[in-house]
């Protein structure tokens, strides 16, 4: 098991985020979580990094509780997130912000880490010493993509990685999601507004709703739900 | 003309004086967001260290210039670094998160407090030190006033130089420079990508200490004497380098030491002395009224 959430909840202040989620993992698979806005979808994913932290329950990571782990020594047990709003570096250059994902990587990984994540994007080379502010919001989802990549993850978090981009580009995205699973062995959770190519792809979901999941089963299930089409399917989002 | 000329000298010696103060405060914004209000302080402790570390060599026989001054520098650097981390844990971390105010009040205290240190143990009257470094070039001749460009003041000249290329070398170019600019940038993130920025952040501090205490310990040399109130005085200065070359941007804060320096090296030649002072602070009223953003800096809001 990769990551395995038991019980686990989170406030903001006084507002009660996450309402005991039970969430697991298996290694190689594609999760995917889905749910309305304000569900609780950004603050599952920021709590591994106790941003908010756990208020009660357990967080345990490849055989480790990192319930109580510092935020900054969580990428380095091996989870890497592209975060809701992409969080990219603007007033870095886009090379910049990809040698940000390797702050503890091994300098020998450098060449092969970089020459893998430009194959995958090769907009990001022609760009490499373009400030990333300047980029346009694909890119810069790229760029968020390619930096979490860096730090070669286990576990690759992904925080609605298609928001505001156009077709071509979502449809570029959910391949390379893909492509990352097959491919590379990327284990990915994966949170996304679009459930329908988030269903398609992944192995597994579950649906969250005000902080609590209210349903969960393997991608083809949830498609066929009745409850998730009403919902978050036929014109629910 | 020649005096002019001497003029210059005297305003450029002292702009990089006040720059490299005004990095501490430019840095320290850029990270948190916040004025460090004993920033001040920090140069003029480096100064009293200096004096004593001074003095303590003339009473050891130590002439050997250059290695008097590395010394003295090593040892104000080290005291005051240690000064600025503490300044950090103590005024400002345990407040992170709390209103924007708490931290400014208890780093004002930090900065009485430690005046009042160094009142009661050093005593309120002015320190003078043994002459360091004496003499100097006379470049020109005129009319009777000669332009002489002083040791100590190509001393701090060119400290000043080789300090600013380092440090730029080390905020462009290194990892570590990498991590204290997205630090700036966001903190949040910094740390998901496995930053400690809490680390970074007392770098920081240390780091504009330091810079703090190179300036110390060249004024110390420049002007035989020193006092518990300097700090404040060349802390506001310092301040308004940074606010009129945009606080945030570190070309911006050595620029505004220049101008700053120079503005008050002309204002006491022709002038009025006694009133120098004044026009640093109408500087800053008019760069808070007219150009918040500074010289160099960028407006707040930006396309992300
Ligand atoms: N920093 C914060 N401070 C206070 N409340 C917050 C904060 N972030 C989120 N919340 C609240 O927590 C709840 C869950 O928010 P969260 O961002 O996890 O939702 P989400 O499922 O990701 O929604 P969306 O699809 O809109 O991104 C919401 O009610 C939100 O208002
Ligand atoms: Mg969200």
């Amino acid at each position: 098991m990769m990551l395995h959430m038991e019980g686990v909840h989170a406030h903001y202040g006084h507002i009660h985020a996450l309402r005991g989620v039970d969430v697991t993992v298996q290694v190689g698979e594609i999760v995917t979580l889905i749910g309305a806005n304000g569900a609780g979808k950004s603050t599952l994913m920021m709590s591994l990094f106790g941003k908010p932290g756990a208020s009660s329950g357990r967080i345990v990571f490849d055989g480790e509780d990192i319930t109580r782990v510092p935020s900054h020594l969580i990428s380095r047990r091996g989870i890497a997130i592209v975060p809701e709003g992409r969080r990219i570096f603007p007033r870095m250059t886009v090379m910049e912000n990809l040698l940000m994902g390797t702050a503890f990587a091994d300098p020998a990984n450098f060449n092969a880490d970089i020459k893998r994540v430009y194959a995958m994007f090769p907009i990001l080379e022609e760009r490499a010493a373009q400030r990333a502010g300047t980029l346009s919001g694909g890119e810069q989802q790229m760029l968020a993509i390619g930096r979490a990549l860096m730090s070669r993850p286990k576990l690759l978090l992904l925080d609605e990685p298609s928001l505001g981009l156009a077709p071509i580009y979502i449809k570029r995205i959910f391949q390379i999601i893909r492509e990352l699973n097959t491919e590379h062995g990327m284990t990915v959770l994966l949170v996304e507004q679009n459930a329908h190519h988030a269903l398609r792809v992944a192995h597994r979901g579950y649906v969250l709703q005000h902080g609590e999941i209210v349903l969960a089963g393997s991608g083809q299930e949830l498609l066929a739900s009745p409850e998730v089409r009403a919902a978050y399917l036929e014109g629910g989002h | 003309m020649a005096y002019a000329l001497q003029q210059l000298i005297n305003g450029l010696t002292l702009g990089a004086v006040y720059g490299l103060i005004a990095i501490g405060y430019t840095m320290v914004y850029g990270i948190i967001g916040m004025i460090n209000f004993a920033h001040g302080d920090i140069f003029m402790v480096s100064a009293f260290i200096a004096v004593t570390a001074f003095t303590l060599l003339a009473a050891f026989d130590i002439t050997s210039l250059p290695l008097a001054i590395t010394a003295v520098l090593i040892t104000a650097i080290f005291f005051t670094s240690a000064y600025g981390w503490a300044v950090e844990r103590m005024a400002y971390r345990p407040l992170r998160g709390s209103t924007r105010l708490a931290p400014l009040i208890s780093a004002i205290g930090m900065s009485i407090f430690l005046q009042n240190m160094v009142q009661l143990t050093q005593g309120a009257r002015v320190k003078p030190i043994p002459p360091v470094l004496e003499g100097g070039i006379e470049i020109w001749q005129s009319g009777g006033f000669t332009v002489q460009i002083s040791w100590t003041q190509i001393m701090i000249v060119l400290v000043t130089i080789v300090l600013m290329v380092a440090f730029t070398y080390l905020i462009t170019q290194t990892a570590f420079g990498r991590q204290q600019r997205a630090c700036e940038q966001d903190s949040t993130m910094t740390a998901l990508l496995g930053i400690n920025v809490d680390r970074t952040i007392s770098a920081t501090f240390m780091l504009g200490a330091a810079l703090a205490a190179v300036a110390g310990v060249m004024v110390t040399v420049y002007y035989g004497v020193v006092d518990f109130f300097i700090g404040f005085v060349a802390g506001i200065k310092a301040f308004t380098a940074a606010v009129l070359g945009g606080i945030g941007s570190l070309p911006g804060a050595m620029l505004g030491g220049l101008i700053i320096g120079l503005i008050e090296a002309f204002w006491a030649a022709y002038l009025s002395p006694e009133y120098k002072d004044v026009a640093t602070f109408a500087i800053l009223i008019l760069v808070l009224m007219f150009r918040p953003s500074g010289l160099l800096g960028r407006p707040e809001v930006e396309k992300v």
